[in-house]
């Protein structure tokens, strides 16, 4: 465990996928050989930020996600960096089969960077709302899962993506939440970020969820309870012995994700969990079922996901903690 | 000499390839001779008359690039590759079997000499896309050469790939179909039509052209005539037979996928040693 990050509370807000696009118009001019990918969602996902500056190494492949997927690892093969921007339902779902034969199998150095990200798409209703990309990058080897809690681990976790070699999913989200870092957060893939101390619970999230486990953290403080709240942006490679750490630390986790509690990050922590130190765990998310229109807010209502719902689950694992 | 310009050479070349592609597939139990074999003809044109390769060095920086997007014909293409160098030649005999590094669909972490990995049909075209516009941005004269199954086209991503090579002018891409008329459950008329094929693929925006896929002389004039074509991606129809050059496999729907019994392989050899 070292010091704690320096946290800036909730000053702004902003969209993960605005970022994105800024970021990305910026490495343009740094590395000469990232090219960009759209499948005609470019002002949804942001990428017209960089076509707008470099014409030339921006390519609309139409409505054909599949295509993207493969044209891409053929300029990543032809010594490019590219970045291949959809919805993350398209990315993940439409084109699987691609990213898992074509880019995670020959582990080509392919940077899938899909914007609308679960629920809080918001009023374009269920079959827009990816709540299983998490899970469907997560069982693929070779690739790195991202899902960045704020603008500046938007930005950071791009650049960083932008040297390494090999296939990397990153998720953003359409809406602007509350930012958390500093701007001169750097990203460490592999490792999980404590953002609050705490000894009587964990609450572990990713995403727009990890603002609100910080949330939630502040109700619980408000009953006396001290939870520990971790940043696990990075869910694949994910942070071992953090997890373990944190389990052993305070006896029982909450995961916190704008997805399915179904094969994302409650399910990494779960397996975590249960392999090398088994505690009380709750996993809020989506229960078996799709989003559906409405404002954001009142779908992260519907679905338990709110901080009030994190700090609920968090009482329901304090009450099952085996006490020595 | 590379490349190889005289027929008479690249015929016997093609012949020695059908041999090692029986040789491999009876050895290995399992594999995948029709298509291995409809295609050898227009491989050997391509790889050893017309791309531009350096033999014994599959990394060469200048080399054009080959995806075989029909990859379960892998046979043919890690034959070929044993006789530029590129791996070696025992290996050959290894195919399938475990820790090989001829996997049983073409790897490009295993295999020097594959550009990506294939065998989930339909996604080598849009891979070689990329290649394609990559070559294009850093103003390289390679070219790209991808191989496509007429069975295998009845995807869909082949012709969303279709539509971006013609939108892009990739016209240091020339693609080749196998045209040989079988998939594995049966005739292509008879399982899903792909007619007219020419037609199709013309009105994609691509430059077309038919051709004997046996007639060696006749492929390499054709891919000579695509890499001078300005503006717009081609393809080669190679009307092949699938399982060519040993009768009992020629034009049977049951050698997609089956290896032959020991007698099939005993005449198989003897008629490709006696051509």
């Amino acid at each position: 465990m070292g010091a704690l990050p320096e946290t800036v509370q909730f000053p702004a807000k902003e969209s993960t996928r605005v970022e994105y696009g800024k970021i990305l118009a910026q490495l343009g001019e740094e590395y000469p050989d990232i090219v960009v990918l759209d499948a005609d969602l470019s002002g949804s996902t942001q990428t017209a930020r960089f076509a707008k500056v470099f014409k030339d190494r921006f390519f609309n492949v139409g409505i054909s996600e599949q295509d993207m997927m493969g044209t891409a690892a053929g300029l990543a093969l032809g010594g490019k960096v590219p970045f291949a921007s959809t919805f993350a339902i398209f990315a993940t779902g439409r084109a699987w089969e691609q990213v898992r034969q074509t880019i995670a199998y020959s582990n080509i150095n392919v940077k899938i960077v899909a914007s609308h990200g679960g629920i809080t798409v918001g009023e374009d209703g269920g079959s827009h709302q990816s709540i299983e990309d998490l899970a469907l990058m997560r069982v693929l080897p070779n690739m790195v899962v991202l899902a960045p809690a704020d603008g500046p681990e938007t930005r950071a976790m791009v650049r960083w993506a932008a040297t390494y070699q090999g296939p990397v999913y990153i998720r953003t989200s359409r809406i602007p939440f509350p930012v958390i870092h500093a701007d001169s957060y750097t990203f460490k893939p592999g490792r999980g970020e404590i953002l609050r101390e705490g000894g009587d619970v964990t609450l572990a999230g990713l995403g727009l969820m990890v603002h609100q486990c910080l949330a939630a953290a502040e109700l619980l403080a408000e009953q006396g309870i001290a939870a520990r709240v971790l940043n696990l942006s990075c869910l694949k490679p994910l942070d071992w012995q953090l997890v373990v750490d944190s389990a052993r630390l305070t006896g029982g986790l909450v995961t916190a994700e704008e997805h399915s509690a179904t094969g994302g990050l409650g399910s990494a922590v779960s397996e975590i969990l249960a392999e090398h130190f088994p505690v009380p765990l709750r996993r809020v998310g989506l229960r078996d079922t799709f989003g559906m229109s409405g404002k954001p807010e009142e779908l992260l209502k519907h679905f338990g996901l709110t901080a009030e719902d994190i700090s609920k689950a968090a009482l329901t694992v304090m009450a099952r903690k085996i006490r020595p | 000499m590379y490349p190889i310009s005289d027929p008479k050479q690249l015929e016997e070349i093609a012949r020695q390839i059908r041999l090692d592609i029986v040789e491999m597939l009876y050895r290995a139990g399992s594999g995948h001779v029709g298509g291995s074999l409809s295609a050898t003809d227009v491989l050997v044109a391509l790889f050893f008359n017309h791309m531009h390769l350096e033999p014994g060095n599959a990394c060469c920086p200048e080399r054009d690039y080959f995806v075989l997007s029909k990859g379960h014909a892998a046979p043919v293409l890690y034959a070929i590759l044993a006789r530029l160098g590129y791996i070696p030649r025992e290996e050959l005999f290894t195919l399938r079997q475990f820790g090989s590094n001829l996997q049983g669909h073409p790897d490009s972490k295993c295999t020097p000499g594959v550009e990506v990995s294939t065998g989930s049909l339909g996604q080598g075209l849009s891979v070689a896309n990329g290649l394609a516009l990559a070559l294009k941005m850093d103003q390289r004269p390679q070219r790209v050469y991808t191989l496509l199954g007429d069975g295998e086209i009845q995807e869909g991503q082949i012709w969303e790939a279709a539509m971006t090579a013609a939108h892009y002018g990739l016209d240091n891409l020339t693609a080749i179909l196998d045209r040989n008329r079988l998939q594995i459950d049966g005739r292509t008329r008879e399982v899903m039509s792909v007619e007219p094929l020419a037609a199709k693929w013309e009105a994609f925006g691509w430059h077309t052209v038919e051709v004997n896929g046996h007639v060696i002389p006749e492929i390499s004039d054709a891919l000579k005539s695509c890499s001078q074509v300005k503006g717009r991606p081609s393809i080669i129809i190679a009307h092949t037979t699938k399982g060519k050059g040993v009768s009992i496999f020629e034009d049977q729907v049951k050698f997609h996928g089956v290896t032959p019994t020991p007698e099939e392989y005993q005449q198989a050899v003897k008629e490709l040693q006696s051509r």
